[in-house]
């Protein structure tokens, strides 16, 4: 049994999961028809308009930051597993790279990204 | 080496049995398919089996740090509790709400409980059950289990109700930050063990837990990894996406009956799954503690099966992030960001770098000590 193959039976084991969970409880689970059942929870009174609206940005850079790791990560995640064998060149270069990489966060930082208005 | 010692409640044997029958008995394809099948009966019943024994412990411990008796009713000392709730669950009605986007709301929960299966299925739980045992193990959990945020963010956009809203963005902001931290406490070993395959990293950790092995630098991963995996899992002083106090429920508010449920079940596997990633890269996994050389202990050490040291170092980390839990109050949206990108990221990179001192110069416990490990 190799891994992918048991990679796609955990899959499909999850999605089971999920429908035969829904299913049984379609089936078992009382339903009755009420038009105030239908309304949002939110706090109890009626609601105030959509809530699909602009929102805050900060979440949105918050967002691009981690863009900019994230795909780091990728290129440092190869990397780590050879730095035995690459020896101090390897030091080096990663060192080069972290400190661009760092001169970015420290650039958000200074702009006031990382500050909550 | 493994092998020398007596093990005799491994499941090794009964797995190679049923392995060679199958297959001696009937064509490949059919032998393939039935092993499939029960592979993913013991993942179903592991995974209920293991949500339930959480949420009753979270229930129980969490009273007595508070000083009740928690659920004493069901059951001696209410240990069926769990299960007279998941059996109520399954019998609520699942509302369905107006003005919701349909599809994204009833797909939700089906990102959040597989990815958490995913990254479930990829756990060494004991020598030979260890069922998606990819070379690129730790990538594959960091990439997979990050597929959860978009059941979050499904389910808060797709509400169309502010407290989902606010919760859902809260937690994605929350959640892909600390995502980060994780990432790199865990690349922290991939350098000090060469590898990052979970087996081959366990198999290296025999003698020297990798916690021990890079000392300074693997503590302060091991620190960030448990911070940072409190936060991804909405936890603790970090459960501002989903604070009752302000939120209702954060993004599962209009939510109701078992899709509540399976956000439920995610949260508490996503527990379980950190601490036991944590387990099996900082603490050895399921390897019993062995000493070099003292042959007569190890031996005694490896009496106890392998599953039963998995489970017991998960249950002590479960135990940290709990205590945990009840201990600090509950932080800002400003401060809970201002720790990921002002501390723990910085201290992360040049953590990376230390250890890569630590390595290439020789000075982990095993360059160090080679005859004791």
């Amino acid at each position: 049994m190799s891994s992918l193959s048991l990679f796609l039976v955990v899959l499909l084991t999850g999605l089971t999961l999920v429908i035969a969970g829904l299913g049984i409880a379609i089936l078992l689970a009382p339903s009755s028809f009420n038009l105030q059942k239908g309304e949002p929870y939110e706090c109890g009174i009626p609601t105030h308009g959509t809530s699909w609206m602009q929102f805050k940005v900060g979440y949105y850079l918050y967002a691009i930051l981690y863009l900019m790791f994230d795909v780091e990560a990728i290129f440092l995640f190869p990397w780590s597993t050879v730095v035995r064998d690459l020896g101090v060149q390897g030091l080096y270069s990663i060192v080069f790279f972290i400190v661009i990489l760092g001169l970015g966060l420290a650039y958000a930082w200074k702009k006031g990204v990382l500050k909550w208005m | 080496m493994l092998s020398n010692y007596s093990q005799p409640l491994e499941f090794t044997k009964l797995l190679g049995w049923l392995d060679t029958t199958l297959k001696a008995n009937m064509p490949e394809v059919w032998a393939n398919l039935i092993e499939f099948v029960i592979v993913a009966v013991a993942f179903l019943t592991a995974y209920a089996v293991i949500a339930l024994i959480l949420i009753y412990a979270e229930r129980k411990i969490t009273a007595f740090f508070q000083a009740r008796f928690g659920p004493n009713r069901v059951g001696k000392y209410g240990i069926f509790q769990s299960v007279a709730d998941m059996i109520k669950i399954l019998l609520k009605e699942i509302i369905h709400i107006n003005n919701v986007d349909k599809f994204l709301f009833y797909a939700a929960p089906f990102f959040m409980i597989v990815a958490s299966m995913l990254t479930f299925g990829a756990i060494p739980f004991g020598k030979m059950l260890h069922a998606v045992d990819f070379n690129i193990g730790v990538l594959y959990v960091t990439a997979v289990s990050s597929l959860g945020i978009i059941g979050v963010l499904l389910a808060g956009w797709s509400s169309n109700n502010k407290y989902s809203m606010i919760g859902a963005m809260r937690s994605g902001a929350q959640f892909v930050s600390y995502e980060l931290s994780a990432g790199f406490a865990l690349m922290t070993i991939v350098v000090l063990t060469g590898t990052m395959s979970f087996s081959e990293m366990i198999a290296k950790q025999e003698f020297c837990w990798n916690i021990f092995n890079g000392h300074i630098s693997s503590i302060v991963a091991f620190v960030i990894y448990l911070i940072s995996g409190h936060a991804e899992t909405n936890r603790g002083p970090f459960d501002l996406p989903e604070a009752e106090s302000e939120l209702t429920a954060g993004y599962h508010t209009e939510y109701s009956g078992l899709q509540f449920g399976f956000f439920y079940l995610a949260e508490y596997l996503n527990m379980f799954i950190i601490a036991s990633i944590a387990t099996t890269v900082f603490l050895g996994g399921w390897m019993p503690i062995q000493i070099h050389g003292l042959d007569i202990f190890n031996q005694f050490m490896w009496y106890i099966p392998s599953y039963v040291w998995f489970f017991g170092k998960t249950a002590v980390l479960i135990f940290l992030s709990l205590w945990v839990r009840w201990s600090f109050p509950r932080l800002r949206i400003d401060q809970l960001l201002n720790l990921e990108w002002k501390y723990l990221l910085p201290i992360n990179l040049v953590n990376i770098l230390v250890m890569v001192i630590l390595v290439l110069s020789g000075l982990t416990l095993t360059d160090l000590f080679p005859s004791l490990f």
